[in-house]
């Protein structure tokens, strides 16, 4: 609470670039809630007679090569992509924060035994972990999905609270809490972890695009929730129909893009907001 | 510094050890039949058998484990089961080349763009470069290949015909350039910030002003004196983002339909071929492990501070 107390006071820091781009994310966020009540179509309806046809008054983005409706398959499409990086980043902070402060506080070989595991994790570039895990279902859901990008992405998290808690260990206040006899519990998530929860807001942030951006990949790989709409698997039909209708590329990056972005410029805004030389703890 | 180099080394090796293992377990934790999903339900039992016996899936977890660090060993990866005589390693070494060449070309493109937008950023703080080139980088890490791809397509090879599409058979570099492009740019947007950022601090040094004070012409204090130590950090970076320029290309290659490992690995995760997977994962990671461990050392020669930690 005191975090967004923090958050609010300093939003002169927020520049207009900041501003919109939070706006931008309500109203995806909107069209991701409302999406039944917004879409002009139902996702099952088919229009054979209309495959690939060009943006018009009744298709205002065309339609793909099943004929159904683009701007349709945009917005149910929004919902993916939220709930994929949402669920995602929570997931991965969640266990991230957990084990690397069990890490970064008691040291010895459960620091070893944790960090060895992330550099493991690490090792994989890219979404080649989450490729790998993919793979091993039979049909890729929204489930496999979130659990592959989220077994591949709390090592990160897990080496900067690690980072964090190793600094934060050694100050008075956790020395007064062991002398006070608080548990270690305790002092581990009530004292410590919201002190250095500023970085890990900031990176959770750019968590959230880089999830959506992962899911949209492996959408685009064939490897994504099959049976539901997806900005990648568009993506991938307009990437193979590219000749004939253009508009079928343009119009799921544009949304990809656009979100990405506008997640990409809140992180930095938060970033300006929580740079820990400058933070307090709210008494 | 031999310590130094025998500590690296000693990590990357676990960490090799610990992938390898992971990818074993994990391809093994499969639900359900794997020699169903490969051959189909409707497959004679005798082929299932056989198959079974040709992945080993007939042994025990453990000395499935022993035989697959065999295969290791040997450098093969094990041996194909509807190609005889052909081994998992000969796949890769027929698709490195391109992965690599593609690679390549993406990081030579990278710095090409980022090391001049990035100085003159720095020589020139606030100004319309600098704040173009923030803009820039930006959209760089925002924009994703799969979709930077198709829309240099549609500008490049449809809109001004200056560069050949996909399936129109044409060889040669000029099928290159679009791939490196779009797989080189996110890392271009990287590289712009960090050479920003690391040539300001430099130039803020004494050794620098005294450079200055000395005389010397804008572009030896720049080049000479301040370049070369703030090269240093781009250094570790470049060498970071390598090995994820193999991850990438994987989705640049789909994008235009150039052979490579990305392809080899899509093709085999469509075909169900366990191997192919399994050595291909295997290797990407390898590879990038070996990458970072070389860019440890790089840094530990080039920088003296380090070698002492």
């Amino acid at each position: 609470m005191w975090l967004l107390k923090l958050i609010f006071s300093r939003r002169d820091r927020l520049g207009p670039l900041v501003l919109g781009s939070l706006a931008i994310l309500f109203g995806v966020f909107f069209v991701a809630i409302f999406a039944p009540w917004i879409a002009p179509y139902e996702l099952t309806q088919i229009d054979v007679t209309q495959q690939l046809a060009a943006p018009s008054f009744a298709h205002w983005l065309g339609t793909d090569e099943n004929g159904v409706d683009v701007l349709t398959q945009i917005i149910f499409g929004t919902r993916v992509a939220v709930l994929v990086g949402v669920s995602t980043v929570a997931i991965c902070s969640t266990v991230g924060i957990s084990l690397g402060a069990v890490s970064g506080y008691f040291g010895g070989w459960v620091d070893e035994v944790i960090m060895r595991i992330t550099e493991i994790l690490m090792a994989f570039p890219g979404i080649l972990l989450a490729i790998l895990l993919i793979f091993i279902t039979q049909r890729p859901s929204l489930l496999a999905v979130i659990g592959a990008l989220s077994v591949s992405g709390w090592a990160g998290y897990a080496r900067l609270v690690r980072g964090q808690v190793l600094s934060e260990r050694e100050r008075a206040y956790v020395e007064a809490s062991i002398a006070l006899g608080f548990p270690t519990r305790r002092i581990l998530f009530r004292e410590i972890i919201p002190n250095i929860l500023g970085p890990v807001i900031v990176q959770a942030t750019f968590g959230v695009a880089g999830a959506i951006l992962a899911e949209a990949a492996l959408s685009f790989l064939g490897l994504g929730p099959q049976d539901l709409p997806s900005w990648g698997a568009l993506l991938d039909q307009g990437a193979t129909y590219f000749l004939l209708t253009p508009h079928l590329a343009i119009v799921p990056g544009l949304a990809i893009m656009i979100t990405v972005l506008s997640i990409n410029f809140v992180g930095d805004g938060l970033r300006d907001i929580l740079d820990p030389r400058a933070m307090t703890r709210a008494p | 510094m031999t310590t130094f180099l025998l500590r690296r080394l000693l990590a990357s090796i676990i960490v090799i050890f610990g992938v390898v293992t992971l990818v074993f377990f994990v391809l093994r934790a499969v639900p359900g039949d794997p020699i169903a999903s490969i051959l189909g339900e409707q497959a004679l039992a005798v082929d299932k058998q056989a198959m079974r016996e040709c992945l080993n899936l007939d042994k025990s977890l453990w000395q499935q484990y022993v035989l697959f660090w065999a295969d290791v060993a040997n450098g093969t990866l094990g041996e194909l089961c509807d190609e005889r005589g052909v081994t998992v390693s000969d796949k890769l070494i027929a698709n490195i080349p391109a992965t690599f060449q593609l690679a390549l070309a993406s990081l030579a493109i990278a710095l090409i763009i980022s090391l001049p937008l990035g100085i003159a950023s720095a020589l020139r703080p606030g100004s319309w470069v600098d704040n173009s080139s923030a803009v820039i980088a930006l959209l760089g890490i925002s924009v994703p290949s799969f979709w930077l791809g198709p829309m240099l397509l549609i500008l490049f090879s449809i809109t001004l015909q200056a560069l050949p599409n996909p399936g129109s058979g044409v060889t040669g570099l000029s099928t290159l350039i679009l791939p490196a492009v779009t797989l080189g740019s996110a890392l271009a947007a990287k590289l712009t910030r960090m050479t920003r950022s690391s040539m300001m601090e430099v130039l803020s040094q004494d050794y620098v002003r005294t450079a200055k004070a000395k005389g010397n012409p804008a572009w030896r204090v720049t080049v000479k004196h301040a370049l070369r130590n703030a090269l240093i950090p781009v250094i570790t970076i470049l060498g970071l983002q390598f090995g994820a320029l193999l991850g990438g290309a994987i989705i640049v290659e789909k994008v235009f339909a150039r052979p490579g490992l990305g392809t080899l690995l899509l093709d085999a995760i469509n075909s169900r071929n366990y191997l192919i997977v399994q050595g291909c994962v295997i290797f990407i990671a390898f590879a990038y492990v070996v990458v970072n461990l070389i860019t440890d050392l790089i840094y530990g020669w080039v920088d003296p501070r380090i070698r002492y930690d």
